[in-house]
């Protein structure tokens, strides 16, 4: 398995800020590598370094095959960035902006118009191709942008937050055509703080808090890594939830969670034969359940106990001032 | 590139003898061409982006012709003579804010982002922007000539002479502008530039023999306005448009020119990558 993208130590400091301390990435080729965090987690900071706008203190990396320090120019003629900063120009039309990305990769003039057409066709805005940028919405926007960074045909690609802001339709559209980017062979490496979006997405997910690479897997296995199982029990009548609570903390050893005006009751459920012991109690004290599961927590669940904090309990958004201070 | 059909062919080339380290001179002047070329299409698309350098310009002009003229040199006609290509001078140094701002608003937007994500050289969009503007300053002179020769302004000398006085102006311009383009990378928002480009703005263009001869002045400001690059530069056109001593004046510009490359272009080059 060769790696398109792999980045180890990563290490960058923005005055006495800590943005990055070692962080481990590694995407193998033609694959989609999420990287989930909360702002200010370092996620941008690692994109900028490996797409060689910013140099880390510490570390290395090698993209496509080129060290991100020794050799930058290699490097980006084989990346396209997508993201927050890497952004097209307002007051040029579509076409205008994905013509001057062509020639600066130093296609003729022909074969940058047809590129241009091309890319403009395949992301549904050829209609709009002829308008300033500015007047588009922010899915078009997104979609150009997305355009903007596959003008070189780049071996990988880098989408930094692609859908933040963006209403679901519009969400969902761009998940369509990243998915449809990897079947060509390239190589996505895509930062997020949804966790949807990771689940949905990426081959494998690095779970980045702090600066610091806190996880690493497929999602499920992330999701299982983080807990074990939850036992949910849904009761008929609302008014048996005290009862339940009971019993269950009769089994487990600790109190569930509980609603009493819907009747739901969840617990961690880390041994086995629990959900037997359960319908065994319900029934000695005639209770009826509309429903009994056991489930991987979500993605959400998991985060929560990988980072020991919400997934949207993000401090002030740092990333912003991550990129003041390197100004 | 003995390749024709790979989109890229730099690549498949330079993969297997090993990759260049960095982008080479000529390369660099490309990419820097094909940036000034959005630069001007920017211009076509809204030539309203132009009035800085045009109508602010044909406002001074008139006023100091029309309000001043009089009191200053008797007569407005041979006011205008005079402080035509004072004028000319000093829009450049105006004109060079436009240059700042648009550096600045590309960094805050990400745009040279985008650039700076490709393999073009690290220069090349300042190199671009900076040739962009030439358009604008040629442009703004061309509009400035053409009000004031129907406010009754003539060349006294020749065509020749007075084409020289326009490249010579503009080539300042190219020089003068590292000023502008390093404030608009120091400062962290595109509002704040105007303001603190005013303090070294005002100082080189009023602070000069445009509008008024050095003569009428305090000591003082005799002792800064007879160095002044703007003053020199404004003696240099005077003499290929309306006659005059050249070769002094313009000696001086040329060191001046010279000494603003020197020093801005290095500073400009370190805002920008510790910017970027």
């Amino acid at each position: 398995m060769t790696l398109a993208v792999r980045a180890e130590g990563l290490v960058k400091r923005f005055g006495t800020t800590k943005a990055l301390d070692g962080v481990d990435l590694a995407a193998p080729a033609g694959s989609i590598l999420g990287v989930l965090g909360p702002n200010g987690a370092g996620k941008t900071t690692s994109v900028r370094i490996l797409a060689t706008l910013l140099r880390p203190d510490g570390g290395h990396a090698t993209v496509a095959g080129h060290d991100v320090l020794r050799d930058p120019v290699g490097v980006r003629g084989r990346i396209g960035l997508t993201g927050q900063y890497a952004s097209v120009d307002e007051e040029l039309t579509g076409t205008e902006n994905l013509v001057l990305i062509g020639r600066l990769l130093e296609m003729p003039r022909s074969s940058a118009k047809a590129r241009a057409k091309e890319l403009l066709e395949r992301f549904g805005l050829t209609e709009a191709g002829n308008r300033a940028v500015k007047t588009y919405s922010g899915g078009m926007r997104r979609r150009l942008d997305l355009a903007a960074s596959l003008v070189g045909r780049p071996e990988v690609l880098y989408l930094d937050e692609p859908t933040t802001g963006l209403d679901p339709r519009s969400r969902n559209q761009v998940w369509d055509m990243i998915g449809a980017l990897t079947s060509e062979g390239v190589t996505v490496l895509l930062t997020t703080q949804y966790l949807e979006e990771a689940d949905q997405l990426a081959d494998r997910i690095s779970v980045i808090d702090h600066g610091r690479v806190v996880a690493e897997g497929r999602a499920d296995e992330l999701k299982r890594h983080s807990g074990g199982q939850t036992l949910q029990v849904r009761l008929s009548d609302p008014d048996d939830v005290a009862a339940t609570e009971t019993i269950l903390r009769e089994l487990t050893g600790r109190p569930p969670t509980a609603n009493h005006e819907t009747g739901l009751l969840t617990t961690p459920a880390n041994d086995p034969v629990l959900m037997s012991a359960l319908v065994r109690g319900l029934d000695e004290a005639g209770i009826t359940a509309d429903e009994l599961s056991l489930r991987l927590p979500s993605l959400d669940e998991a985060f929560l106990s990988i980072t020991g904090q919400p997934a949207d309990a993000a401090e002030p958004a740092r990333d912003n001032e991550e990129e003041d201070d390197a100004a | 590139m003995s390749t024709t059909t790979v989109e890229r062919p730099e690549h498949s080339d330079q993969q297997s003898r090993g990759a260049p380290r960095r982008v080479g001179p000529l390369r660099t002047l490309k990419h820097g061409l094909t940036l000034a070329g959005r630069s001007v299409l920017k211009i076509r698309k809204s030539p309203e982006g132009l009035l800085d350098v045009t109508l602010q310009p044909i406002l001074f002009l008139a006023m100091f012709v029309y309000l001043l003229g009089g009191a200053i040199a008797g007569d407005t006609g041979a006011y205008l003579q005079q402080t035509l290509p004072g004028v000319m001078a000093m829009n450049m140094v105006f004109g060079s804010l436009g240059t700042g701002m648009q550096l600045n608003n590309d960094i805050t937007k990400g745009v040279f982002d985008r650039f700076r994500s490709l393999p073009v050289a690290r220069s090349a969009p300042l190199i671009g922007a900076v040739l962009g503007d030439v358009v604008r300053y040629a442009v703004s002179i061309a509009v400035l000539l053409i009000v004031a020769t129907l406010m009754g302004f003539r060349i006294e000398t020749d065509v020749v002479s007075a084409a020289a006085a326009i490249v010579l102006v503009i080539a300042f311009a190219l020089c003068v502008c590292w000023i502008s383009v390093m404030l608009g990378m120091l400062v962290k928002s595109q509002q704040a530039l105007p303001g603190v480009a005013m303090s070294f703005m005002f100082p080189l263009t009023m602070g000069s023999n445009v509008f008024a001869p050095t003569e009428t002045m305090p000591g003082w400001l005799q002792a800064w306005v007879s160095v002044n690059p703007v003053s020199k530069l404004a003696d240099t056109a005077r003499g290929l448009m309306i006659g005059g001593p050249v070769a002094g004046p313009l000696s001086a510009t040329l060191v001046w020119m010279v000494a603003l490359v020197a020093v801005f272009f290095p500073l400009a080059l370190w805002a920008y990558r510790s910017r970027v």
